[in-house]
């Protein structure tokens, strides 16, 4: 629950020194001691983190006045957090294990107290709502947890009741300790629901058995003593002055029953016909009934909702003489929360008061406030009354969407903030290009168009040239403008029609996908969210693939990005093509998916818009080309022999190539079978399409080059042992070459079991596993050599590739389990690689792939300090230096994803899990940018003095020479 | 074409036979192991079956048997018969169109024998008819077994790989298979060496010399301080009456 505290060292510009050169070992850890630490100056200038805390399920306000700042919600990802209610911005946080484990059953709030009940009834918990700290906890009995409230004694509350599903327990408020703890009678049977107290000296528990009778047992406070117990009909809640009231659907009647009576209690029958309702009946009526008690020292208002229909609501009164109903008002098209509102239109939404005494409708009080056109429709309100100052009735409102916005109104119809918590579980993510501007496009477009004639061309160059000056005028003139105003002012508010790409491709459009649906469209940057999509209909188990079937690179056709959203149930797929910069949906005709789909791909192959041509593999084996137009249809006709794909059912263990016909159906050229008896795929990695690798080998000390066995087909499979004894388990490794269908290599890691992370890049394949002899973790890292020498260096080819590489593998210890892993990736491949590993802590480790390099010598020898390889060391060294988010810890980080800029020496990354954190990240350093300090004065009036010394110095030994010939 | 005498070819039925071992898995199937030593001396026999059509259908034909050895010393050997006529003409014909030879052989456990009937399916692996032909049938047959003596993969490749379009003239070259078999069982992956780095420090420890012990101040310094203490001693008995604090003050 508490994260260990991270150490965050800052590396001051002025305190760096080299420190005292003792050895080569020494050298290169100093080296990296310096080049990776960020300075101070540079907190928050390339990075941006935003934290969220995902789908609310618990909503509270701090107090019924107008000036409190605070809510608290608990959500589904098991956190509690607090936020100030006037700007949305997080107070607190505390993020509990994930899981059921961790998950939080409810929240109560009363003064300073939260109380809340973790992992379905384990823990119960109280929280100190100003600053978030714990006050105590408290182990409560196994049982899973029913229904929890506050039990006050004499108008102050002073203890807690839980319902557990076989006993019920108060605890002291202000310590956690156990009052007295009561099984209840008949668990087995019955099913207690709720639990109840209205001030007095009992407390109630309610119960039901199904399609019987109602129980209700009274509890003495003091000891726990059953002081009565009653059995009526089902369906009841608590109104006013502890009467208990019911419906019967059967009868169509309402019941009330004083359950606080000395004597035998008994019913009294309301028809519903009397009170002039006459529901309209059909097989599935149900009625429910609502009721409030706002303080848990006084007994509930003795209003009450009826609900009779999905959208149908009858606001009731107990009369005070306690056996008598008046209705007060009939809603028909609403949702109720405590208080109401009803939705026109899809449009807007508009919520109103409403006077629980009479009925009537409070004046000024409606809230209309638009719904995004591509947001989702509000699911729950959560409503923040209270008296202003003049005694009118003030409210706001927390509007949760389905889409997992929190939005906070104030009454105006002011939408004060949104919160996106969608973004708090994102799925998958891409990285876009940002167009170019407008004049560089009118530029580009000019070489796109075809030629017509010398003269228009001419004219057409002349033109773009003005349009160019100009816009270099228009630059000239803002900087000058901007140059008086003091810097503060000067602020660059993105927006969508602003973006444009910057000098070095630093800035791109992350396009990001959520679990509940949602797409995002964020700025780099920036981190502001420039557009959303909520796509509707997605099933919560559905799987993505985001794809980036066009670049922006193509001129003047958009960018595009397909989404393929697959329900893993029926395995049926729906395509989304949309444009990432804009968020806009496309209007392509879409391929019609009518089986389910098991594998798709993109092929390098593009149609006559630049779009890249995805292949879609139905459960028959038959390929669906989108976009199937007519050129690519040929296209694929003709290239068909050479396209493979490869399927792989981890249930049955089945990995199977194909081939593409003419006719685009295919055949099955090879299997290969790993028997599910012995053990089980858990993931498949095949390598990034878009990396580079610069160099085609290593020079080793004697000069020789030990070329890299750079197969773009690889796949990298990796197995753990269904047997999980910890002396007989293991992980296998395999890498299997796509097309052929070849084992290249294998390797089993014995004693070993997962979760294992992998990476799979350039010619070598980085794991991290558990140990289960020596219990700790552990990587691993695999590198494939072609030799000394190159079996074909112009072209590879996975059909002419006879020989197996030379695989050369080492294992280190690592001190930390991690969580995920992957590899920067820069514009050539020139930059030496790192490894961005996630660590639960939150932190995000940046270690040098150098480290993790199986030729490093057991023996340190001339050659191997040639090459610059470090002496081999069994444990694996984390540096908080290495630490790329310092002190922005990155909550349950789930994946990193990394993509290369304009500039070869920066990687951009993204780590998203509950929280985002973007940064950039210089494995080499900046070698290929000026620092921010540097002295452009000094040089070029070095240069210039030394210009104009060789210019005199050149007249002087002219004049002297002439001179000389004049003696 | 066909003018190579036929009592020519009758003598040489030798098929290539090659036996490589690579199993190290005697670790942790040390009970399977025993079993195999027991009843697997004998080893047994499975079908390798080939299929080359036009069509790209696949009709698979018995190209020969592999005998599998099980047990601590995997090992197996292949004996395979010539190519007919017809089928040295198909074989060109596929290779002229571009189509795949494909090997297959049944899925098989080389330790385990009551579960080898239970087990259906095939695994498969396919190479470019072209370079087949090109190579003169001379191939490397690679099967792969997992930890259990599953056999779970096979390969082909030819020597050499790559398909440049000459024509192989001569049917001779077409016969017989030049096969290369392998089985390889997976390399056990290494595991941290902690043992080695430590002997290692050992040894660059010892070389260095041993650490000067660290001397307590007053084992380095007790000269100076007698020397002191006579020292104030000395001057202490010319002046009585200070004597005892200064020597506390030292």
């Amino acid at each position: 629950m508490y994260r260990p505290s991270l150490v965050v060292t800052f590396t001051k510009k002025s305190s760096v020194k080299m420190a005292k050169l003792t050895s080569l070992f020494v050298i290169l850890l100093s080296f990296f001691c310096i080049s990776e630490a960020v300075f101070e100056d540079q907190v928050g200038k390339f990075d941006w983190r935003q934290q969220y805390v995902g789908k609310t399920l618990f909503a509270h306000f701090e107090s019924n006045t107008q000036s409190s700042k605070k809510m608290f919600v608990a959500t589904d990802k098991n956190i509690f957090a607090s936020f100030n209610s006037r700007t949305g911005d997080l107070l607190w946080r505390h993020v509990d294990k994930t899981g059921p484990e961790g998950s939080i059953d409810i929240l109560l709030l009363h003064g300073q107290d939260a109380l809340m009940v973790v992992g379905d009834g384990r823990l119960l918990r109280s929280w100190d709502t100003n600053i978030g700290g714990l006050n105590w906890e408290a182990v409560l009995d196994t049982g899973s947890f029913q229904a929890a409230c506050f039990v006050a004694i004499q108008d102050t509350v002073k203890l807690v009741a839980v319902l557990k599903k076989a006993a019920i327990s108060l605890h002291y408020l202000s310590n956690g300790h156990q009052k007295w703890v009561e099984n209840l009678p008949d668990s087995d049977a019955v099913q207690y629901q709720a639990v109840y107290s209205g001030g007095e000296e009992e407390v109630y528990v309610l119960g039901v058995v199904p399609n019987s009778h109602l129980t209700i047992i009274a509890y003495s406070l003091e000891d726990g003593e059953i002081i009565k117990q009653v059995t009526t009909l089902a369906l009841c809640v608590v109104v006013g002055q502890g009467v208990l009231m019911c419906v019967d659907p059967a009868t169509l009647a309402l019941y009330t029953l004083p359950i606080q009576a000395e004597e035998t209690p008994e019913f009294s029958q309301i028809l519903l016909q009397v009170l002039y309702l006459s529901p309209t009946v059909f097989p599935g009526f149900q009625p429910v009934l609502v009721s409030s008690q706002p303080h848990p020292a006084r007994s509930p208002l003795s209003e009450f909702f009826l609900q009779l229909g999905p959208d149908h609501h009858v606001l009731l009164q107990l009369n005070a003489d306690g056996y008598t109903i008046a209705p007060l008002r009939d809603f028909q098209p609403v949702h109720i929360q405590s208080f109401i509102y009803f939705c026109l239109f899809n449009i807007a939404c508009a919520i109103n008061l409403f006077s629980v005494d009479s009925g009537r409708r409070l004046l000024d009080t409606t809230v209309l406030f638009p719904l995004e056109p591509n947001g989702g429709k509000p699911h729950t309100l959560y409503v923040h009354a209270f008296l202003k100052k003049d005694d009118s009735v003030g409210y706001r409102v927390l509007v949760q969407t389905q889409d997992h916005a929190l939005t906070f109104i104030q009454q105006p119809g002011r939408v004060v903030w949104t919160r996106e918590e969608a973004l708090a579980d994102v799925v998958t993510m891409e990285m876009v290009d940002l167009p170019l501007t407008g004049t560089q496009a009118e530029l580009e477009g000019e070489f796109g168009k075809k030629a017509d004639g010398l003269f228009p061309m001419v004219l057409k160059r002349l033109s773009s040239q003005v349009t160019l000056l100009q816009a270099w005028l228009a630059h000239l003139w803002k900087l000058f403008y901007e140059a008086r105003k003091p810097r503060s002012q000067v602020k660059n508010e993105v927006t969508i029609e602003t973006l444009s790409r910057d000098e070095f491709n630093l800035q791109k459009m992350m396009v990001m996908v959520t679990a509940s649906g949602k797409l995002f469209g964020i700025d780099s940057k920036s981190g502001s969210i420039l557009w959303k999509h909520y796509l509707e209909n997605v099933q919560p188990n559905a799987a993505f693939k985001l794809i980036v079937q066009r670049t922006t690179a193509h001129f003047p056709h958009p960018p595009q990005c397909t989404l393929l959203i697959k329900d893993k149930d029926t395995g049926l797929a729906t395509l989304h093509v949309f444009n990432p910069i804009f968020g806009r949906k496309s209007h392509i005709a879409l391929p019609a998916l009518p089986r389910p789909i098991l594998q798709s791909l993109l092929l390098p192959v593009i149609d006559q818009d630049y779009a890249k041509v995805l292949l879609l593999v139905d459960d028959q084996y038959k390929v669906t080309a989108f976009p199937s137009t007519k050129n690519v249809l040929q296209q694929l006709q003709e290239m068909a022999s050479s396209i493979f794909f490869y399927l792989i059912r981890s249930d049955q263990g089945n990995l199977s190539g194909f081939r593409l016909r003419k006719d685009l159906s295919t055949e099955r050229i090879w299997e290969v079978v790993l028997p599910t008896e012995v053990q089980k795929i858990v993931a498949v990695k095949g390598k990034r399409p878009n990396e580079h690798v610069h160099s085609q080998g290593r020079v080793m000390g004697d000069r020789s080059v030990l070329y890299k066995y750079l197969n773009p087909n690889l796949l990298a499979v990796v197995t753990e042992s269904t047997d999980t004894h910890p002396e007989r388990a293991f992980v296998g490794v395999f890498l299997v070459d796509g097309v052929t269908g070849r084992i290249i290599h294998e390797a089993v890691q014995r004693k070993a079991r997962g979760p294992v992370h992998f990476v799979h890049s350039e010619n070598w394949v980085v794991y991290e596993y558990w140990n289960t002899k020596s219990r700790r973790n552990e990587f691993s890292v695999l590198e494939l050599f072609e030799g000394t020498e190159l079996y074909n260096s112009t072209v590879f080819s996975s059909l002419d590739r006879p020989h197996l590489p030379q695989v050369l593998q080492q294992t280190y210890i690592f001190p930390s389990p991690i969580t995920t892993m992957e590899a920067t990736l820069t514009e050539k491949g020139i930059t030496s690689r790192h490894l961005l590993v996630g660590l639960p802590s939150g932190a995000i480790l940046s270690l040098p792939k150098m480290f993790l390099d199986p030729r490093r010598p057991e023996v340190v020898t001339e050659h191997s300090r040639e090459e610059n390889l470090i002496p081999y060391a069994p444990e694996m060294p984390i540096r908080t230096e290495w630490f790329i988010n310092y002190n922005q810890t990155v909550a349950r980080v789930k994946g990193i994803y990394t993509a290369p800029s304009g500039l070869e020496s920066t990687c951009l990354v993204v780590a998203y899990g509950l929280d985002i954190y973007q940064t950039r990240v210089y494995p080499s350093k900046q070698f290929d940018v000026l620092k921010d300090d540097y002295d452009y004065v000094l040089i070029s009036s070095v240069l210039f003095a030394l210009f104009f010394a060789t210019m005199i110095s050149k007249r002087l030994a002219q004049v002297k020479l002439l001179n000389r010939a004049w003696r | 074409m066909a003018s190579v005498p036929r009592s020519f070819l009758l003598l040489s039925i030798i098929p290539t036979i090659l036996i490589l071992c690579a199993d190290f898995a005697c670790c942790n199937t040390g009970r399977k192991t025993g079993d195999g030593l027991d009843t697997d001396f004998s080893g047994f026999s499975v079908p390798l079956e080939h299929s080359f059509e036009v069509d790209d259908v696949s009709r698979f034909r018995m190209r020969g048997a592999l005998q599998l050895r099980g047990g601590r010393e995997t090992s197996v050997s292949l004996s395979q018969s010539q190519l007919s006529e017809e089928d040295r003409k198909t074989l060109k014909e596929v290779a002229a169109v571009d189509g795949l030879y494909k090997i297959r052989v049944p899925r098989v456990s080389l330790t385990d024998r009551q579960t080898e009937r239970q087990m259906d399916g095939y695994l498969t692996a396919f190479v470019r008819a072209c370079s087949l032909v090109e190579s003169h049938l001379s191939d490397v047959i690679t099967l792969h077994t997992d930890v259990s003596g599953y056999l779970i993969g096979v390969s082909i490749v030819t020597i050499p790989g790559a398909c440049r379009g000459t024509e192989v003239e001569d049917e001779v070259d077409l016969e017989a298979f030049n096969t290369t078999l392998t089985i390889i069982a997976p390399t056990n992956a290494p595991q941290p060496e902690t043992a080695l780095f430590i002997e290692r420090m050992d040894i660059e420890h010892e070389k260095r010399g041993k650490p000067q012990e660290q001397k307590s101040f007053f084992a380095k310094y007790w000269y100076l301080i007698l020397g002191g203490a006579i020292f104030l001693m000395a001057s202490s008995s010319a002046q009585p009456s200070a004597g005892g604090a200064e020597e506390q003050q030292s």
